[in-house]
């Protein structure tokens, strides 16, 4: 029995102390590898939300307080209108209610905030809904119909292949097309491609979430689904992108002077069979589709003082009544933007305090 | 007077306990699910929330506890370095586990994110938005997370080194166990 008034027992042997404080050493090691081991330390060959970014900035270069992707943008306000037709196929309440506000991002798909607008054939647009009950919903849609790959670990092999190479600056001619060859998923994304011009206006392109999700109704039911918006602006035929870098938030500033732009937001419903877990590959063939609302966007602020700029559109922030499917290119989109978003808020103060200007 | 207690309350060991599984997985948890991109990250982060607040409930049970119970004395041989790093180590463990949930909430708060222990059950936001505060509370919450897995570490050695070298009871008091 322990006697606290009691001298301690009496001394250890030298082996026995050895063996027990070696025993000591090794419970507190092996705790401590385990952890080393868990946040990657010695698991250097995992793919972790920060070799996403770093590939990012390696690429566009570092600008200091701006998102590492999709970096030159342009915020709008406005709401959303409920139709109610989505609401047997979920409970959320942006389903349901009239009006929802929301907080909207056109971008370029690029890490360069001065990338000309003409550079890509490819525009994005992420929305948050403010839903009345405090929840939110968040999303990321880009004009492509599917992402290139399915999958993070072909993603960045696709980031290296367009690294540059440091004797040159410039990515190697040949890594790109050689990605392409060895990644026979990129097939119905290079198809779509060839097609697509940069547009003129972010008001006049479709936006598409590529990733699935669920709807999840009252009574628990899954309805896999993949959504976009429809504009109802269209450009006149044979219109082109004007001359210059920076045409696309003047285009989307005069535009709503004169009046609201509206996007119809459909909800395409999976039919048996479709991929949910594959943004690489398209649904083919007929679906249903819903007219869940319309989006109407009423104004818009520059990026630098715009109430967008804060906000991580991050594709897992989902209300009650929407769920993440398991592409996992989700997981590696909100993990990827989190370490982003991290790195651009501890750097806001280098952000210019002007309105962004085009720079040579 | 009565005699000094020999071990802590036995409410006091079950949270004692129940806290040391709990933290322990946190800190894993935490650890492993920023850095991964797979669905890990998401599943992870699932279980990180709702853990987060109720070590945060139960701490301040425990703090309760701890102040309305007598707690079994050091020995008294104990040099008074190991008294003093005791103490320090014990209120560091207790400052952690209340100030890491409550960085963990006013984070997510201040990066304007609903706070979200389920797909519906939301907590109020802590603070306001403010994306320059959401830099510092995350790095804050990052730091003093690796200060709690080394607190942990030193507390986990001196328990043993109470247990297998010195054998003074002192890690008796908490296993409730007699040798």
């Amino acid at each position: 029995m322990v006697d606290h008034s009691s001298p301690p027992r009496p001394p250890l042997s030298t082996a026995s102390l050895i063996v027990r404080l070696a025993s000591i050493g090794v419970v507190v090691a092996v705790a401590a590898g385990a952890f080393a081991y868990v946040n990657g330390t010695l698991d250097p060959q995992r793919l972790r939300p920060k070799t996403l970014v770093n590939a990012l900035e390696t690429n566009n270069g570092l600008h200091p307080g701006y998102r590492r992707n999709h970096a030159k943008g342009v915020c709008v306000t406005g709401y959303f209108e409920s139709s109610n037709e989505a609401r047997q196929y979920s409970s959320a309440q942006v389903f349901s209610e009239a009006r929802t506000p929301i907080i909207g991002r056109f971008a370029l798909p690029s890490g360069n905030p001065y990338a000309p607008d003409s550079s890509v054939p490819l525009r994005s647009f992420a929305l948050q809904f403010s839903l009345a009950n405090g929840q939110q919903w968040r999303t990321g849609m880009n004009s492509m119909p599917v992402f290139p790959v399915g999958t993070p670990e072909a993603f960045f092999q696709m980031l290296k292949a367009g690294a540059p190479d440091p004797a040159t600056g410039k990515p190697n001619p040949a890594s790109m097309p050689a990605f392409f060859a060895s990644h026979p998923e990129t097939a119905s994304f290079l198809a779509w491609v060839k097609t697509a011009k940069p547009s003129a206006s972010y008001a006049t392109e479709t936006y598409n979430s590529i990733n699935a999700f669920y709807l999840v109704n009252a009574s628990g039911q899954r309805q896999a689904v993949r959504w976009g918006v429809v504009p109802q602006s269209q450009d006149a035929p044979g219109a082109t992108a004007p001359e210059g870098s920076d045409f696309l938030e003047k285009d989307l500033t005069q535009r709503l002077v004169t009046g609201p732009l509206r996007w119809q937001l459909n909800v395409t419903l999976a039919n048996p069979g479709d991929p949910v877990d594959d943004a690489s590959k398209a649904w083919a063939g007929e679906h249903k589709v819903l007219n869940a609302g319309t989006l109407v966007l009423e104004s818009s602020q520059p990026q630098l003082d715009g109430d967008c700029r804060d906000i991580n559109f991050d594709p897992l922030i989902l209300p009650s009544g929407i769920e993440a499917s398991n592409d996992p290119l989700l997981a590696a989109r909100s993990a990827a933007y989190a370490s982003s978003y991290l790195r651009r808020t501890s750097e806001v103060s280098q952000l210019p305090s002007a309105p962004q200007e085009s720079k040579p | 007077m009565n005699a000094q207690p020999r071990y802590f309350a036995p409410l006091a060991r079950r949270l004692h306990w129940l806290m040391a599984l709990m933290v322990i997985a946190m800190l894993f948890i935490g650890a492993g699910m920023v850095a991964s991109v797979s669905e890990r990250h998401e599943w992870l982060i699932h279980l990180h929330k709702p853990l987060g607040i109720a070590i945060l409930a139960l701490v301040i049970v425990r703090l309760v506890v701890r102040f309305s119970t007598r707690q079994p004395p050091l020995p008294a041989d104990l040099p008074l370095w190991q008294v003093l790093a005791a103490k320090a180590s014990h209120w560091v463990l207790y400052g952690l586990m209340l100030v890491l949930p409550l960085l963990g909430w006013a984070m997510i708060s201040a990066a304007g994110d609903p706070v979200m222990l389920s797909s519906s059950l939301q907590l109020p936001a802590l603070v306001p938005a403010n994306a320059q505060l959401f830099a510092v509370l995350r790095k804050a919450h990052g730091l003093l997370a690796y200060l709690l897995f080394l607190t942990v570490l030193l507390h986990l050695a001196a328990a043993l080194f109470h247990g297998l070298i010195r054998r003074d009871g002192v890690l008796q008091s908490m296993t409730g166990t007699k040798d």
